[in-house]
């Protein structure tokens, strides 16, 4: 099991545009992620690549989620995804 | 039929035949379960096609639109597909039999209701998430997708509220106008329709009972619906329809005979600080500090608000910055600052006064300020709202002086600040006037109450007289204390290219407004002399009502019409 922890750049948080960039890029990837705010159980994730799941998570800029996928390539999907939500989609 | 009056929120005047949107979309009976003869897994495959179907429409429409409109179709095409959503649909159809339409009902609504919960940004997204869901259930029940009625004829497009899919994909050759019942400025609606230059109302209760057809006359510049259209109407249309096209802002706020008024623009952060400076105002009349500590449960460190200032501050360099001190309280509450128990909030601790409930929030906004200050080279000036009282501005002028920041001033939004002016202007170098609080409690009416709409209105004469004392009490302060005073603007009314005329004639110095209405009102007051503007001030301060007010100074401006405006 890959794991990354990331903080949310964004500067209103996961909200409707950074999460559908974000759930778009997980869809597209080979493995499934999932994501949970830092401190939560791992059963608890939810499925990444779901824009509903992401907002409704409600991450504000500067909190901490912890990414989690299994098998082959996961771990570069993880850095991909990382990126995505350490850039501050709202400043572009 | 009754006119109606509403809430112009993109100006233009109008005629044309109204079409409804059509009927949301019902929710599905409770417990409405499958169909005889459907199993649970073709009802899940049902709901699939459905969802996918619905995604495939809002994608191909996102493709034929773009900017912010196709990001908004493209993440609701995303929140069609959802996955996490179809699974917890499908869960309901498999275990407790429902019928697909009430299962996806159910389901999204969950989703909606979390949404609601987490306020701010994610609340207003609600809107989306049901969006989808109604495309979804007409999709499996045959019913019209909900939207924009087709039409061969341009119309004007009445609703109760638009979706942002809906406002997305408005063919600005069809629909000449918008009016909705609901909705408020600060809304979607009005935000695409003016981005879209489409003359809008919201708020005009009623809206809703016109029966498709129906010929209307849509003031937006006014916010009035007026039907039938009578000659005066088709005249207005008519002469809107012929407008001059508005040249573009210079730069430059002057009137005819090169009396200067400088034009600034009202800011909530770096990016509109940008948006302002490529529109060529020449600084910023209002900085709203608000956006650094909107949806935030704790106060923000000194330097993290140090960064959100100077982005502004670098937008115009060497330029006039007039920061306001944070705006808490009313409908701008912030959880560490703001009682949201009081049971007459826009009365309440709010603005300068939360100083008094949490001391120290606002020493460190000045602190951030000036540090953000020292390093830029922008002339900051800083006010602080919500001042009643000569020792209150004092106070405040106090903590300016310690934080080392030099142009000190207070806003102008209470009746109790108009009227003494005088001492206020004696201890600080400026003031503004918010004409949208100074409207509201002046004529002791709510802004956001509907019903008192024309109470609410900066041209009633109460709230110029309050602007003319104020500006009289600056000039007495001047001659006190052999200091210049300076009265500038920055409410609603600034952007009100009439009643600018009648400000500068009051004698008002300097005008500040959203960066849109920077053309509009350069180019009439590029119309006029300061003789003229102070002419047409006092006839304005002769009249005896908004609207004879208002009629009063559009007769002497005969621009306006050519400018459509």
């Amino acid at each position: 099991m890959a794991e990354r922890t990331a903080t949310i750049a964004s500067r209103v948080g996961l909200h409707a545009r950074p999460a559908a960039i974000f759930a778009e890029a997980a869809g597209d990837l080979p493995v499934e992620v999932t994501i949970a705010a830092e401190g939560e159980p791992a059963d608890e994730a939810m499925d990444a690549s779901s824009i509903l799941s992401l907002m409704s998570l409600g991450a504000k800029h500067g909190d901490k989620v912890v990414l989690r996928a299994e098998g082959d390539g996961a771990d570069e999907a993880l850095d991909s995804l990382v990126k995505i939500l350490e850039t501050d989609h709202d400043a572009e | 039929m009754k006119n109606l009056t509403g809430v112009g929120v993109s100006a233009g005047r109008v005629i044309g035949p109204v079409l409804q949107m059509p009927e949301p979309i019902q929710e599905p009976e409770q417990g409405a379960a499958l169909a005889e003869g459907e199993t649970a897994e073709a009802a899940v495959e049902r709901l699939k096609t459905a969802s996918a179907s619905v995604k495939e429409n809002l994608q191909e429409r996102a493709g034929r639109t773009s900017g912010n409109a196709a990001s908004v179709l493209k993440s609701t095409a995303l929140m069609a597909g959802d996955k996490a959503l179809l699974k917890n649909a499908g869960k309901l159809i498999t275990s407790r039999q429902l019928a697909p339409e009430r299962a996806i009902w159910e389901a999204a609504g969950e989703y909606a209701v979390q949404m609601k919960a987490l306020g701010g940004y994610m609340a207003q997204r609600v809107t989306d998430i049901l969006d989808v869901r109604s495309r979804i259930v007409a999709e499996l029940t045959g019913q019209p997708a909900p939207g924009i009625p087709e039409s061969v004829d341009p119309f004007i497009l009445v609703a109760e509220d638009l979706a942002p899919a809906d406002t997305a994909t408005l063919d600005v050759e069809k629909v000449i106008a918008l009016v909705t019942s609901e909705g408020g400025p600060q809304a979607h609606t009005a935000i695409l329709a003016r981005d879209l230059g489409l003359p809008a109302i919201v708020a005009a209760n009623g809206a809703t009972e016109i029966p498709d057809g129906t010929l209307v006359y849509v003031d937006a510049t006014d916010g009035t619906v007026v039907m039938p259209p009578g000659e005066k109407e088709k005249d207005l249309a008519e002469k809107y329809a012929h407008r001059k096209p508005l040249p573009e802002f210079d730069g430059h706020g002057v009137l005819a005979d090169g009396h200067e008024v400088p034009l600034y623009s009202n800011v909530g952060n770096g990016k509109a600080a940008q948006t302002a400076a490529s529109g060529k105002a020449e600084g910023v009349g209002l900085f709203r500090t608000e956006f650094a500590f909107l949806n935030r449960e704790e106060e923000p460190g000194v330097e993290e608000q140090t960064v959100e200032y100077k982005a502004v501050f670098d937008a115009f360099p060497g330029q006039h910055v007039v920061v306001r001190t944070l705006d808490a309280g009313a409908d701008k509450p912030l959880p560490f600052l703001t009682d949201s128990s009081e049971p007459n909030p826009a009365l309440g601790v709010r603005g300068y006064r939360t100083d008094w409930t949490s001391p120290g929030v606002l020493g460190r906004q000045l602190e951030a300020i000036s540090a953000a200050a020292s390093e830029s080279t922008a002339e900051v000036w800083v006010m602080a709202p919500m001042i009643s009282t000569a020792p209150e501005a004092r106070d405040f002028a106090r903590m300016l002086d310690e934080a080392g920041l030099k142009t000190r001033g207070v806003m102008i939004e209470t009746p109790s600040a108009a009227v003494t002016a005088r001492p206020i202007l004696e201890e600080v170098d400026f003031v503004s006037l918010g004409t949208n609080d100074l409207t509201q409690y002046t004529m002791a009416a709510d802004r956001l109450l509907g019903p008192l709409a024309e109470l609410n209105n900066p041209w009633q004469p109460a709230v110029l007289r309050m602007i003319q004392l104020t500006v009289q009490g600056a000039r007495e302060a001047e001659e006190a204390t052999g200091k210049a005073k300076s009265v500038s603007v920055c409410g609603e009314a600034a952007a009100d290219p009439a009643l600018a005329v009648v400000l500068v004639g009051l004698g008002v110095n300097a005008l500040s407004m959203n960066t849109r209405s920077l053309p509009a009102v350069a180019a009439v007051l590029k119309s006029v002399t300061l003789e003229e503007a102070q002419r047409v001030a006092a006839e304005v301060m002769a009249a005896r009502s908004a609207e004879k007010a208002k009629d009063a100074a559009r007769a002497e401006l005969p621009i306006l019409d050519e400018l459509g405006l």
